[in-house]
């Protein structure tokens, strides 16, 4: 038996293994979770077991559901503006190097302000709703990618510019056809990130000001002790998050495959 | 008297307005000429090359290519330098075509006539031994076969003047004398006139019809030497006496400049 353990350890785990790898450790963490809350008989209203929350998951699967694609789409449209106004705001800062310098310190301070601390304003401004979500979502998520897309710009190489400067390229040209493809791998990078910050910003917004989404939906289950819901809500907005960053992960192996190519 | 195509009138150069980086430098250099810069490190060859495809202005003096006093980048030369610096992005093929798609007038054609560029290209890539290779990646090439590419995209655009800034210098010994065959069989065809900055003597006296030998900072011309070697040069004819005293003499040239 320990033989076959270690040989099994020994043995450099393949194609199947690998992929398999995530699934075992959700296995694993699901099972830890249910083994503890049963262990120490911790009541249900403090910390559901993984067995009640899974129950919550579908007895609530319509509400669930609704509250769910309600957090989903106002995400997105947050998380389309942010790589919007992160590509514009980016590729301008990137393309001079006064603007990197006078902009960057100014990003820097606005990324440090809580995002939460901008949902009251908002709500004062729009009403409680989807927008306050909208834009929190937007604000939390346009950071990264402006930031990744500066840096592409800025830190092309010297030597690339004179290929095209000595052919008399214009600075525009120059943007065009190194600049642009060169930051594509820095983009995508942060688009992964940018898309779960998004969901933070989205369910930051619901839980103080909404009535929808699946934030709103753990604060009103939380306020009634009904712990499984709520967990099932933080489940809900993992896995959308996962799925979401595998998306762009993929995503991103497909477009920038020549930067990609050690691994 | 034949008309210099690039002509260097007591030309100086100063980054920070105290020191000098080349000074004095009055030369002509002719249209299908050969010439190549050696001198030792820091002496300003560098400087040299920005000068004349107009990439940086002198402080004193003027230069002037084909007749024209050179303002700004010029867009008759092709330029490659010790790094390949192809795009990782593009394959081979649309690396070589990246000219064509900047320089006058070829731009405003180059979707009318990608075919036909596509054509100048294949063409090119053969004659320097990589045809086969032009959906490959950059990454995908050896350091020669990169550089083989860059020299491709340096003449796609059938410029009159080739900037070589040390382009073999990073490559091995056998690679580096291949190439330089490449080089020559390339400019035994077309006839561009080149400038070619490098560290090895061999290949200034293989290659170049006149080497100039500068000195340490601030970079002057201190010796401007013809090479009368027969051409077309082979390999081989680099092992014979005549060959080996003419490097010989332009390294004890260097000595003196270095010991200086």
């Amino acid at each position: 038996m320990c033989v076959q353990v270690k040989r099994f350890l020994m043995k450099r785990p393949g194609k199947t293994t690998e992929r398999l790898a995530p699934w075992i450790a959700v296995a694993v963490l699901v099972l830890v979770w249910e083994a503890a809350v049963r262990l120490f008989d911790v009541p249900s209203f403090i910390f559901p077991s993984a067995l009640d929350t899974a129950n919550a998951l579908v007895d609530y699967a319509g509400p669930i559901g609704r509250h769910s694609w309600q957090t989903f789409w106002t995400t997105l449209i947050g998380f389309g503006l942010g790589v919007a106004v992160g590509l514009v705001l980016g590729f301008i800062i990137g393309s001079s190097r006064f603007l990197y310098n006078a902009c960057y310190p100014l990003l820097v301070g606005f990324n440090a302000i809580p995002k939460v601390a901008f949902v009251p304003i908002l709500v004062v401004w729009f009403g409680i709703g989807s927008i306050p979500a909208i834009l929190t979502a937007f604000l939390i998520c346009f950071f990264p990618i402006v930031v990744n897309v500066a840096t592409g710009l800025a830190t092309l190489e010297p030597e690339m510019e004179d290929v095209l400067r000595v052919l008399g390229a214009r600075r525009i040209d120059v943007l065009l056809k190194v600049g642009m493809p060169r930051s594509l791998p820095y983009f995508f990078a942060s688009l992964k990130v940018a898309i779960t910050l998004a969901f933070v910003g989205t369910v930051v917004s619901e839980t103080v000001a909404s009535n929808q989404g699946i934030g709103y939906l753990m604060m009103s289950a939380g306020s009634q002790m009904r712990m499984g819901l709520v967990f099932a809500g933080l489940i809900v907005i993992s896995a959308m998050a996962m799925v979401m960053y595998e998306l762009f992960a993929v995503l991103e192996k497909r477009m920038t495959a020549w930067a990609h190519r050690g691994q | 008297m034949r008309q210099a195509f690039v002509r260097f009138d007591d030309v100086s150069l100063s980054y920070d307005g105290v020191e000098n980086a080349i000074e004095q430098i009055d030369l002509d250099i002719f249209e299908g000429e050969f010439v190549a810069f050696v001198g030792p490190s820091g002496c300003g060859k560098s400087t040299f090359m920005k000068l004349c495809t107009g990439l940086h202005a002198p402080s004193n003096g003027a230069v002037s290519v084909d007749g024209d006093p050179v303002t700004g980048p010029l867009k008759i030369t092709g330029m490659a330098f010790q790094n390949a610096n192809l795009l990782p992005w593009r394959t081979t093929l649309n690396n070589v075509l990246l000219p064509l798609e900047i320089v006058k007038p070829y731009r405003h054609q180059f979707r009318r006539r990608r075919e036909e560029f596509v054509g100048w290209a294949q063409a090119l890539l053969e004659t320097v031994g990589l045809k086969g290779y032009e959906d490959k990646y950059p990454w995908q090439l050896s350091g020669g076969m990169q550089q083989r590419a860059s020299i491709c995209r340096a003449l796609i655009h059938r410029p009159k003047l080739l900037m070589l800034d040390e382009p073999f210098g990073a490559l091995d010994a056998f690679t580096r004398e291949e190439l330089w065959c490449v080089l020559r069989d390339l400019w035994e065809a077309q006839r561009f006139t080149v400038v070619l900055v490098t560290h090895d003597l061999r290949e200034a006296a293989f290659l170049a019809d006149t080497v100039y030998v500068m000195s340490r900072r601030p970079g002057r011309v201190i010796e401007q030497r013809a090479i009368e070697l027969p051409r077309p040069r082979s390999i081989d004819s680099t092992y014979e006496k005549p060959f080996i005293d003419l490097v010989h003499a332009l390294r004890s040239r260097i000595g003196d400049v270095r010991a200086s």
